[in-house]
């Protein structure tokens, strides 16, 4: 058996699934004042009267991080910043203290002037008297040459915990971003901490030894362990939750519009020859960009139960929600109502929604039924443009080279997939409005919970390799080597995938499930003067994000 | 997050396939660092700026400009047809005041390039400039534009394409031909007879700094442009002026780039040379992007900066200073010079030998410009090389009148197909390219 459990902003949904299947799944409120409990207590109602032998893992996807982020219960951050030459740095200032310090790094990783461990004393007694406990120490093109950040960590260590390395969280090249990142990852740390070794105890007590997995925002997993060491991207976890979830229902290989519809937003995400598409770089939290590695997803304030009136002679919807549908006893006509009216759901009063339908009517000159169809008509244009204008931007992302430019993998949806409330009765309408099929689940139960359960373990690395300077370097990894001048791209990448599983397999893969893949290699030859000096190698692996198994269930589609 | 003044357009293409052959300083890895350093800066992520992709430039944007021979397909490759796109995307991005500055990083240059284009000259092959430029005038309309040409060798190519055109203004700036290759861009190379002092060349000597660039562009640049009133300044910013650039023997740094650019506040930007790849490069366009975008590039240095090397001397201070006079006191007798050296000619002829270096061909032209004083005049061009192919082009520039017209179109009819390889006619007043030749076109 397979816990999965996810806890949003409203509710705690938690899935156990058996061989394919969902044989019991729970949904709770979630108690912002104590989420440990929202988690346990979750847990504890699901796995009443299960054999917990039977148990063979538990993801969690939870938002302790996050929630501590946007509710500013986070550890105040002293940030140790090594700017070297380039943009003005007052900008980087995100922690309690920020200290700035000399010493540089270039984009080949050579060390252009060393630090100056007097700075760094002073940094420790700027944060001792400001009783700072947590640091994260980070330096421009550290990701080249971490020589710096790992020995400003040497004389940080006896005093200071956490401590974060920029270098360590992503390979990467995007210093604003490696700043942030650290900083988020200290300034969680503690809290993920505590929620983790509760979550360790309470299993202990209920005599659960099944391994346990938390959900990252690019929709794999990692173990609780290695969660503890960067809960950074544990942040913002849900959305990769439905999107995982969807495609545990729905099956797809070729390009396609993922479409999660609830009550007060939709959430679009794209799929590329059947796999969700990331975000390039990360996420952001709280307005500021991250390395924080997530799956492509953004809302728009249309849904179920989104407010639609009548402005100025047209129909508006959302982006706010004022409560319920009128049929469920609210005060605005939403775009459930509509559905209600028109029979496509059956839900509540009928009647309720069908004047709802006709108060938007009167000004619009329109019968109920007609109103009604105009509001699914308006909701299925309002996506349709978006998703046509997040395509376009995402099929014109920078590309660097001739054949890219001119062949490149553009996006081209074939269909759409869609979950949430209102999936089946808006699916007729986008199929229409976007030209071609919409399939949606005839269950979708507690799909981001299901998402969670059934979510890879996936990990990313960077290499770089330098033949002139005999060095090789994977940030993330903390690897940095010598490598022979005569090094080729093809032993390179060999390397690189048998790295990449390692890197998996410490996060928690088992072995046979990792789909380890090259997804961008270069190699440059180097020539200085008149002759060739070396080459520079530069290689990405990842573990392809994906489901262990998808669950037996019918899809329908509408054309 | 960091918020730029101005909204810039970057086009970012370095062209990671492409090179002139693997050793060529025209290679695959020419950009490679400026990348890196622009990632790392986290350049993208900066409120106000956004980055294109390049458009691939059409075969009738490089008609505009260029007489290839035999033709555009065989003559110009897929890369510089985006090199010359990624410069019009830029530009575009302004004209649609999408953005208010833009900034093209694109690979390979273009302003050795000619009108007429037998082959590769100093790593160039279409002009990218005046393709881009030629490319909003066919869109937009007519407009004055001023290119101002900070590469350290002379921009021959693009005196070429604008030299008896008056609604484009070439400055360049350039290390004095007598040192380095081209040879050209001296200061009696001052435009053809319907646009006699709108091209205008400064060869400074080795060794000039930031205070000598600066000086130029404050005391004669500047000062031409608030004269002149362009509607668009285009920055061909070549950046092998820099003090450690392999080719070149100049003392630029990346804040004087930087600082040039911040003054001149060009409308669009487009890189030409440039080949210390990773001392110059990553910095200098750093700078120049940190200037476009209104951001402050105080903070921009090279790893080798050292400010009592690159000092300038007084020697060449004086020099710069007397040179300024000069060409400043020339620009403003350009009327009276115009008067002088058209009276009572009805053509102006000039002969000139051009030098292919990347292909190694020598071509021998003759321009032919007829004075009219209703337009800038139609004009030809005869030409051969030391392989033959004779080629002979008609341009009817685009505010010609009807008579140039007529003239153009009979001269095109007129001449004999057996004398030539291929008959070229530019309408550029009706956007329309014709050729004609009698021999089987296979090079």
């Amino acid at each position: 058996m397979i816990v999965g459990l996810d806890m949003g902003g409203t509710h705690v949904d938690a899935v156990l699934i058996h061989q394919g299947e969902i044989i019991e799944a729970t949904k709770s409120p979630t108690d912002r004042s104590n989420l440990l409990e929202s988690v346990w207590g979750t847990l504890k109602s699901l796995l009443s009267g299960q054999d917990p032998s039977q148990i063979e893992r538990i993801i969690l996807s939870t938002t302790i991080s996050t929630n501590a982020i946007i509710e500013h219960k986070t550890d105040s951050v002293g940030m140790i910043i090594e700017c070297g030459p380039g943009l003005p740095n007052d900008f980087l200032c995100c922690g309690r203290e920020n200290i700035f310090i000399s010493g540089y790094i270039d984009h080949r990783g050579r060390e252009i002037s060393p630090i100056d461990p007097q700075e760094i004393e002073q940094a420790v007694k700027t944060f001792k008297h400001k009783n700072i406990p947590a640091v994260a120490v980070t330096g421009k093109f550290s990701v080249r040459n971490s020589g710096h950040e790992i020995r400003i960590n040497e004389m940080l260590k006896d005093e200071f915990f956490p401590i974060t390395l920029g270098h360590t969280l992503s390979g990467k090249l995007n210093f604003p971003r490696r700043v942030f990142t650290s900083y988020y990852n200290s300034a969680v740390y503690t809290t993920f901490l505590k929620f983790s070794k509760s979550i360790y105890k309470a299993l202990q007590r209920e005599k659960i030894c099944a391994p346990i997995y938390v959900l990252k925002a690019d929709g794999g997993t990692m173990s609780l362990k290695a969660g503890e060491q960067y809960p950074v991207n544990t942040i913002l976890s849900g959305p990769a939750a439905s999107v995982m979830g969807g495609q545990a229902f729905l099956k797809a290989s070729q390009d396609a519009v993922f479409l999660d519809i609830g009550g007060t937003t939709t959430d679009i995400s794209f799929l590329a020859d059947g796999v969700p598409l990331f975000e390039p770089l990360g996420i952001k939290i709280e307005g500021l960009p991250t390395l924080v590695r997530a799956l492509y997803s953004v809302s728009i304030g249309v849904g179920g139960d989104s407010r639609v009136r009548v402005k100025n002679q047209s129909l508006v919807i959302g982006p706010e929600r004022q409560g319920p549908p009128k049929a469920l006893g609210g005060l605005c006509p939403t775009p459930t109502d509509a559905m209600i009216a028109l029979g496509l759901i059956d839900l509540g009063d009928k009647h309720k929604a069908i004047s709802a339908m006709k108060e938007i009517g009167g000004p619009l000159k329109l019968d109920p039924v007609a109103a009604a169809k105009k509001v699914l008509d308006t909701m299925a244009d309002m996506i349709k443009d978006k998703v046509e204008k997040l395509l376009n931007e995402i099929n014109s992302h920078p590309v660097y080279t001739v054949k890219e430019l001119l062949y490149g993998k553009k996006i081209n949806p074939k269909f759409i997939q869609v979950i949430g409330g209102p999936a089946k009765a808006i699916a007729p309408m986008l199929s229409k409005k976007f030209g071609m099929p919409c399939r949606y689940p005839e269950v979708y139960e507690a799909a981001n919970a299901v998402g969670a359960a059934l979510a890879r373990t996936t990990a990313e690395i960077t290499m770089f390799a330098d033949t002139a300077q005999k060095t090789l370097s994977v940030p993330e990894m903390g690897l940095y080597e010598k490598v022979s001048q005569g090094y080729t791209l093809e032993e390179s990448k060999m390397r690189a995938l048998d790295l990449i599983k390692r890197q998996s397999m410490l996060f928690g893969a088992k072995e046979g499930e990792i789909r380890a893949e090259i997804i961008e290699e270069n190699s440059f030859n180097m020539v200085r003067g008149f002759y060739t000096s070396g080459k520079n190698i530069r290689i990405r692996a990842q573990t392809k994000p994906g489901l262990i198994y998808r669950l037996r269930s019918d899809e329908n589609v509408s054309s | 997050m960091l918020a730029a003044k101005n909204r810039l357009g970057l086009v970012l293409f370095p062209a990671f396939d492409w090179a002139i052959s693997p050793s060529h300083p025209e290679r695959e890895e020419r950009l490679l660092y400026t990348q890196d350093q622009i990632f790392e800066e986290g350049i993208m992520d900066i409120e106000n700026i956004k980055f294109y992709n390049p458009e691939v430039a059409l075969k009738k944007d490089v008609q505009r400009v260029h007489f290839c021979v035999p033709d555009v397909d065989q003559r110009v490759t897929k890369s510089h047809l985006i090199s010359a796109g990624g410069a019009i995307k830029a530009a575009h991005t302004v004209m649609d005041r999408e953005v208010d500055k833009a900034f093209a990083l694109i690979r390979p240059p273009g302003h050795h390039a000619q009108r007429v284009v037998y082959g590769d000259r100093g790593f160039c092959i279409i002009n990218v400039e005046a393709v881009m430029l030629e490319n909003l005038r066919a869109k937009y309309g007519p407009f004055r534009a001023a290119i101002v040409d900070t590469d350290c060798h002379h921009g021959d190519g693009t005196q070429d394409v604008y030299w008896n055109d008056r609604d484009t203004l070439f400055i360049s700036f350039h290390q004095d031909g007598r040192t380095l290759y081209p040879g050209t861009g001296f200061l009696d190379e001052f435009g053809g007879p319907g646009a006699l002092g709108y091209n205008i060349n400064i060869p400074l000597p080795p060794g000039t700094g930031d205070e000598g660039f600066l000086y130029v562009l404050d005391n004669l640049v500047l000062p031409i442009l608030s004269e002149y009133k362009p509607d668009l300044v285009v920055n061909s910013a070549g950046q092998d002026n820099h003090y450690t650039d392999p080719l070149t023997n100049m003392n630029f740094t990346a804040h004087g780039y930087a600082e040039l650019n911040h003054r001149l506040s060009p409308d669009i930007a487009v890189l030409e040379g440039g080949y210390s790849i990773e001392g110059a490069l990553p910095y200098v366009n750093l700078g120049i992007i940190l200037a476009m975008a209104g951001l402050d590039y105080s903070h921009v240095r090279e790893p080798d900066y050292d400010l009592q090397k690159l000092r300038q001397p007084q020697k060449i201070s004086d020099y710069i200073k007397e040179l300024c006079e000069n060409i400043y006191s020339r620009w403003k007798q350009k009327d009276a010079l115009t008067h002088e050296l058209l009276k009572g000619k009805d053509y102006i002829t000039r002969q000139r030998q051009v030098y292919y270096d990347t292909d190694s061909i020598m071509e021998y032209q003759t321009q032919k410009f007829k004075v009219c004083l209703k337009c800038s005049g139609v004009n030809t061009i005869k030409s051969h090389t030391d392989r033959g192919m004779p080629i002979f082009a008609v341009t009817i520039p685009g505010d010609a009148c009807p008579s140039c017209i007529d003239e153009g179109y009979k001269i095109y009819k007129d001449t004999d197909i057996q004398k030539y390889y291929k008959i070229y006619l530019q309408d550029r007043t009706n956007d329309t390219y014709l050729t004609k030749g009698a021999r089987n076109l296979t090079y």
